[in-house]
């Protein structure tokens, strides 16, 4: 399970402090899909970075007595002068994992052949997207924590990350955000959306979404 | 009780070895590649530097105030100027870069920093003996008359580099200023460093004060290694092992800080 207790995040600007998650806090079970909904520059992200340990809230307690993954399809990890096949084996070391296994495997599903021995440097987004997405898969996580992946590769792809992800692997649990809110809906059981610091979550889609497109058009009526 | 707490820093230590170990191999190909000679400028560099500086001072005729023969002078000054002054030039700045790998949650700080000390003072130090052992075979310089003196005054000349660097490390994180504050001081104290000369050979008055330049203790220490009896060294050891000490806990306790303020993209 991932606990979060009164979790506030606050971010110096120039204009003064800025509260980006107010008192926060909710449990994510093992196996539990949860879908959460903002405008931009609501705090997804943020909550996301909390939550997978990379940074540390203002106040307030995270606990995780599960693995948590990196937020999903995130390119940044990668070195850009370095070739793909090297950047499989620097996360290979990190996790301790058998670097020959994990290779054979991203050839296989990513489909770049020779460009693996390039630099990623080199690469399109789409190809940018496939490496990140396979190197996401070859460490099992108990937790997978989901930034607005519908932007990965062509629909081939795309079929091939949903078998991976929702099918091999739909026993885990799962922290999704998107602006694609059909796919929010396909594949959460709960429903929250954030909005100026708070996370309020909804008994259904309806609700949420309902809520959420509120928050969109505030200020316009 | 206390055998499952030795068992728990043992995983942890090899966690930590596992990551490094990542690290420097990512640092390795990142920063030469697998062009011309690849990781050979390793040391191929520090090499390149040390033989300048040693051919200008000779061709110079630099005084240096004792009747050692240049090269040698040169060898000892300049590779521990390398050692000391190389590691908080990598390191100041080096989180940047790597933020995004802080979403592996075995990657801390601590390691990055860690990763490049043993790649610099690596590369350091295998020029300092690959030159030595040059030098000797080709009889510009005498094999060196203590061992372990040497190897004692480069630890301690290493361990300074290597808590200051991640002390500036962690503080540039915090203010650019530490960035552009230390390309001219780190050039303004080399000559103040001892490299250039020996201590035996300042006034009496001076040599009372260059001893509190930490580097300088270091140095001469290594040139007693080096030339023993024929030389007078200066240095004052607890000093130096007292403002190491400082320097690591404040070192330890920055990176601490950053540990908490850092905010991958």
């Amino acid at each position: 399970m991932i606990r979060l207790e009164n979790v506030h995040q606050v971010y110096p600007t120039r204009s003064g402090d800025r509260v980006v998650l107010n008192d926060i806090s909710f449990d994510l079970d093992r196996g539990e899909k949860v879908g959460i909904l903002g405008r931009n520059g609501a705090g997804k992200s943020t909550l996301i970075r909390l939550v997978s340990g990379a940074e540390r809230p203002t106040a307030g307690k995270v606990t995780r007595n599960m693995s948590v993954s990196w937020p999903l399809a995130f390119g940044g990890a990668f070195q850009n002068s370095l070739t793909g096949l090297d950047n499989v084996r620097f996360i290979s070391r990190i996790y301790n994992q058998r670097t020959e296994h994990n290779i054979d495997f991203v050839y296989d599903f990513t489909e770049l052949g020779s460009y693996l021995r390039e630099p990623v440097r080199n690469y399109s987004s789409g190809m940018r997207a496939r490496l990140a997405f396979a190197i996401s898969m070859i460490i099992e996580f108990d937790c997978y924590l989901i930034d607005e992946i519908t932007a990965v590769g062509d629909a081939k792809f795309y079929e091939k990350c949903e078998e991976e992800l929702f099918g091999k692997r739909k026993d885990r649990a799962m922290l999704i955000i998107s602006h694609d809110l059909e796919y929010v809906r396909l594949h959460c059981q709960r429903f929250a959306v954030l909005h100026e610091g708070d996370l309020v979550f909804y008994p259904n889609f309806d609700e949420a979404h309902e809520a959420h497109l509120r928050n969109l058009h505030i200020g316009e009526g | 009780m206390a055998h499952s707490k030795l068992t728990t820093i043992g995983h942890s230590a090899s966690v930590q070895w596992r990551v490094i170990h990542a690290l420097l191999m990512r640092e390795i190909l990142t920063r030469y590649g697998r062009h011309n000679i690849g990781f050979l400028w390793l040391f191929v560099e520090p090499m390149l530097f040390t033989t300048g500086v040693t051919l200008l001072w000779t061709l110079a005729r630099s005084v240096h105030g004792s009747n050692l023969p240049i090269v040698a002078f040169a060898l000892t000054g300049y590779s521990a100027v390398l050692l000391w002054r190389n590691m908080p030039s990598r390191c100041i700045g080096a989180i940047e870069p790597n933020l995004s790998l802080m979403y592996h949650r075995n990657v801390r700080v601590i390691d990055i920093f860690l990763a490049r000390l043993i790649l610099e003072g690596g590369g350091a130090t295998i020029s300092f003996v690959t030159l030595s052992l040059f030098y000797i075979s080709i009889g510009w310089l005498d094999p060196p008359e203590d061992i372990l003196t040497i190897v004692m005054g480069w630890l301690l000349i290493a361990w300074f580099g290597a808590s200051l660097a991640i002390f500036l490390g962690a503080l540039s994180e915090k203010s650019e200023l530490v960035e552009k504050i230390w390309h001219p001081l780190s050039y303004l104290t080399f000559p103040l460093s001892g490299a250039a000369f020996m201590v035996d050979a300042l006034p009496a008055e001076a040599q009372r004060y260059v001893l509190y330049v930490p580097m300088v203790n270091g140095v001469e220490l290594v040139r007693e290694g080096y030339f023993g009896a024929h030389v007078h060294a200066h240095y004052d050891i607890p000093f130096l092992i007292t403002c190491c000490s400082v320097l690591t806990l404040l070192a330890l306790a920055q990176v601490t800080v950053a540990n908490r303020e850092i905010t991958p993209e």
